[in-house]
């Protein structure tokens, strides 16, 4: 992927920040290092990819969040793990760190009242917490405060040897463990200058869309349940452990976590794995239609997806939203196309769209991606070009900086490095596709009933690990 | 609908049989005081202290079909005001710490913790973190610690039936005369 990476002044910063606002550019991500704020964005026709940096005099730099909303948490964020403020930044709140009291939005009217919901939640959820403010039955407003799992990741990652910053960087987001690796170990190799071999990067993306195969099955089965439709649920999980199931078979590890490394792949494909992911594709066409068909005819269902939760593609396109959340909303943005990374560009590939942005929409974009996935493990099978699956990393000889954008299930996934001179990670930096989608859910619980906030939550399903870093 | 049904009913139980008890938690178990009995069954309560959510996607698939976790008497509720067990995953951050350690006052006695996956058992990964504990056994007594990153539904599984075993063996050793279940 191609990045222009320049030091620019404040004038220059600001005008990036009102580009943002104009929605000439995406958001891709703001963050820093002691004394230097960093922000990429990206052309949304070319999926041209930039990286600014500013240098922060006294720990300062002018807020972008002041020009374009989706940047404020990211700023935040930038305050707690480098200390570096944003000038003019209408929220000043902490946000990663809890030490302080945390004063929540004010709200004001008649007939209000507080619903105050996690960090610990009834399901086996991540933590979080959600403060509904309802009238009636309806919310009026949610706010969400975020950052119970903060592990600092960033902190660990900043000298780590290039090994161990990638077994971090695999446990960002579990759900995702394939995609941050490959985010990661992009970003490695673009820095380094490495080439990888044609199969381990087929490897990868078999890996990769398996990992979107069981998530997005255990999806559409988790929001049916979110909806009292226990059926839905037992039968995708089924489907789901059957592709873990195979995943062991394959890579060695029911997650695959560990399986993508820089320079290419762990391991090559086990030799049982051809037959075995063969027998998956099979009983996974055989069985999905079925339920397909159930979820579209049974109205009790329908009835609690079609139109809840509704979010404006205004919304999704200002906030950049990425995965099925984007493309519900009429977002049609797929890393994987654009700005494309091998293999996808040589792979049939189909991008799924709607508009209708509500729960249903985000269901019939998992459906319609867990087809997509199906044709493309098929045709990786048909096509895995042979050779090694690993390349050696050289020294870098002195310091040097990679970009990466890989589209995890639930959305773009970016990576930065920058490796030393003496081959350890400098600085890194993985911002998940959540920073950007959990704003939006509190957008799109507005107006409906406290009870279907599961039923909206499951249908975003945000990460709270990849987010809280 | 009916067919996918009928086709239910007439294929059979994918359930698979129980798997062993695992010696190791077995050894662990045993080193731990006797508490009252609970019978054969076991309410769980699980706190994400800052898991990745790979063990969670584990837990969770403890529910499907093939491990049917109900079956043994164990179940995940949703309070721990209901719970015997805190199946607790994570490296415990910092941010986590006071709502984990609110969870186990919230359960009544007896009860057990169980430390799930290599970041509770140890920190795994992210020992060493400033913004981490380190593992649940920085925060609370530890009954059984369960291996792996994330450990597997058999693994878990094995753990828990561990204890459970365990928790009846601890009716036998008491002398309670009240039923065994």
């Amino acid at each position: 992927m191609d990045a222009d990476r320049a030091l620019v002044s404040r004038e220059d910063w600001e005008r990036a920040g009102e580009r943002l606002n104009r929605g000439e550019r995406s958001l891709v991500s703001l963050w820093g290092e002691p004394g230097i704020a960093r922000m990429a964005s990206m052309d949304p026709r070319t999926g041209q990819c930039e990286v600014l940096a500013i240098v922060c005099e006294a720990g300062r730099f002018p807020s972008i969040g002041r020009l374009h909303a989706p940047a404020i948490r990211l700023e935040r964020a930038m305050r707690d793990l480098a200390g570096l403020v944003a000038e003019g930044s209408p929220d000043t709140r902490a946000w990663l760190h809890h030490e302080a009291p945390y004063p929540f939005l004010p709200v004001e009217g008649e007939s209000l009242h507080q619903i105050a919901v996690g960090p610990v939640h009834a399901g086996i959820i991540e933590p979080g917490h959600f403060r509904f403010t309802a009238n009636g039955e309806a919310v009026v407003r949610l706010e969400a405060r975020l950052g119970y799992v903060h592990k600092g990741i960033d902190a660990l990652m900043a000298g780590a040897s290039i090994e161990r910053a990638s077994t971090i960087a695999a446990r960002v987001s579990g759900d995702s463990t394939v995609a941050y690796s490959w985010a990661f170990a992009r970003a490695v190799e673009t820095a380094l200058g490495v080439e990888v071999p044609a199969r381990a990067l087929w490897l990868r993306a078999l890996a990769a869309e398996l990992e979107r195969l069981a998530n997005h099955l255990s999806d559409i089965g988790a929001i049916c349940n979110d909806a009292a439709f226990a059926l839905m649920h037992a039968h995708c999980g089924m489907l789901r452990e059957r592709v873990l199931r195979a995943a062991l078979g394959g890579f060695g590890h029911r997650l695959m976590m560990g399986c993508v490394i820089p320079g290419g792949m762990q391991d090559d494909l086990g030799a049982e794995a051809e037959p075995l992911l063969r027998a998956l594709l099979a009983l996974v066409r055989k069985h999905f239609p079925d339920l397909v068909e159930i979820y579209e005819n049974t109205a009790s269902l329908k009835d609690r997806t079609v139109g809840t939760g509704v979010l404006s593609p205004e919304l999704a396109s200002r906030f950049a939203a990425g995965g099925y959340i984007g493309r519900a909303s009429g977002r049609e943005f797929d890393a994987r196309r654009l700005p494309g990374y091998g293999p996808y560009d040589s792979l049939k590939l189909e991008i799924p769209v709607v508009h209708a942005g509500d729960v249903n929409a985000r269901i019939w974009i998992r459906i319609r991606e867990v087809e997509q996935s199906l044709g493309l493990i098929a045709e990786i099978l048909d096509r895995l070009p042979a050779g090694p699956v690993r390349a050696a990393l050289p020294a870098p000889g002195q310091p040097c900086e990679g970009i990466a954008l890989i589209e995890g299930f639930r959305g773009d996934i970016f990576a930065w490095v920058r490796v030393g001179s003496q081959g350890d990670v400098e600085r890194a930096h993985l911002r998940d596709p959540s920073w950007f989608q959990w704003p939006l859910l509190e957008a799109a619980i507005e107006g409906n009933i406290v009870a279907d906030f599961p039923l909206c939550n499951k249908s975003f399903n945000c990460s709270y690990a990849g987010h809280d870093l | 609908m009916r067919r996918l049904l009928l086709k239910s009913f007439v294929q059979g139980p994918l359930t698979e049989p129980a798997p062993a008890r695992d010696d190791a938690a077995l050894a662990e178990l045993a080193t731990r005081a006797a508490r009252k009995r609970l019978g054969r069954t076991l309410a769980i309560r699980e706190v994400d202290a800052g898991s990745c959510n790979g063990c969670e996607l584990e837990i969770h698939a403890l529910g499907n079909v093939f491990y049917d976790l109900e079956r043994f008497g164990l179940r995940f509720v949703a309070s721990p005001r209901h719970a015997d067990v805190l199946l607790v995953t994570g490296p415990v951050t910092t941010n986590m710490r006071e709502a984990l350690e609110r969870t186990y006052q919230a359960t009544p006695d007896p009860k057990w913790v169980i430390a799930a996956g290599d970041c509770a058992c140890g920190g795994g990964v992210f020992a060493g973190s400033p913004a981490c504990a380190g593992g649940v056994a920085a925060a609370l007594p530890v009954d059984l610690h369960i291996a792996g990153c994330p450990p597997s539904p058999t693994a878990l599984l094995r753990g828990l039936l561990a204890l459970l075993d365990h928790v009846s063996a601890e009716v036998a050793g008491a002398g309670d005369e009240t039923r065994k279940g």
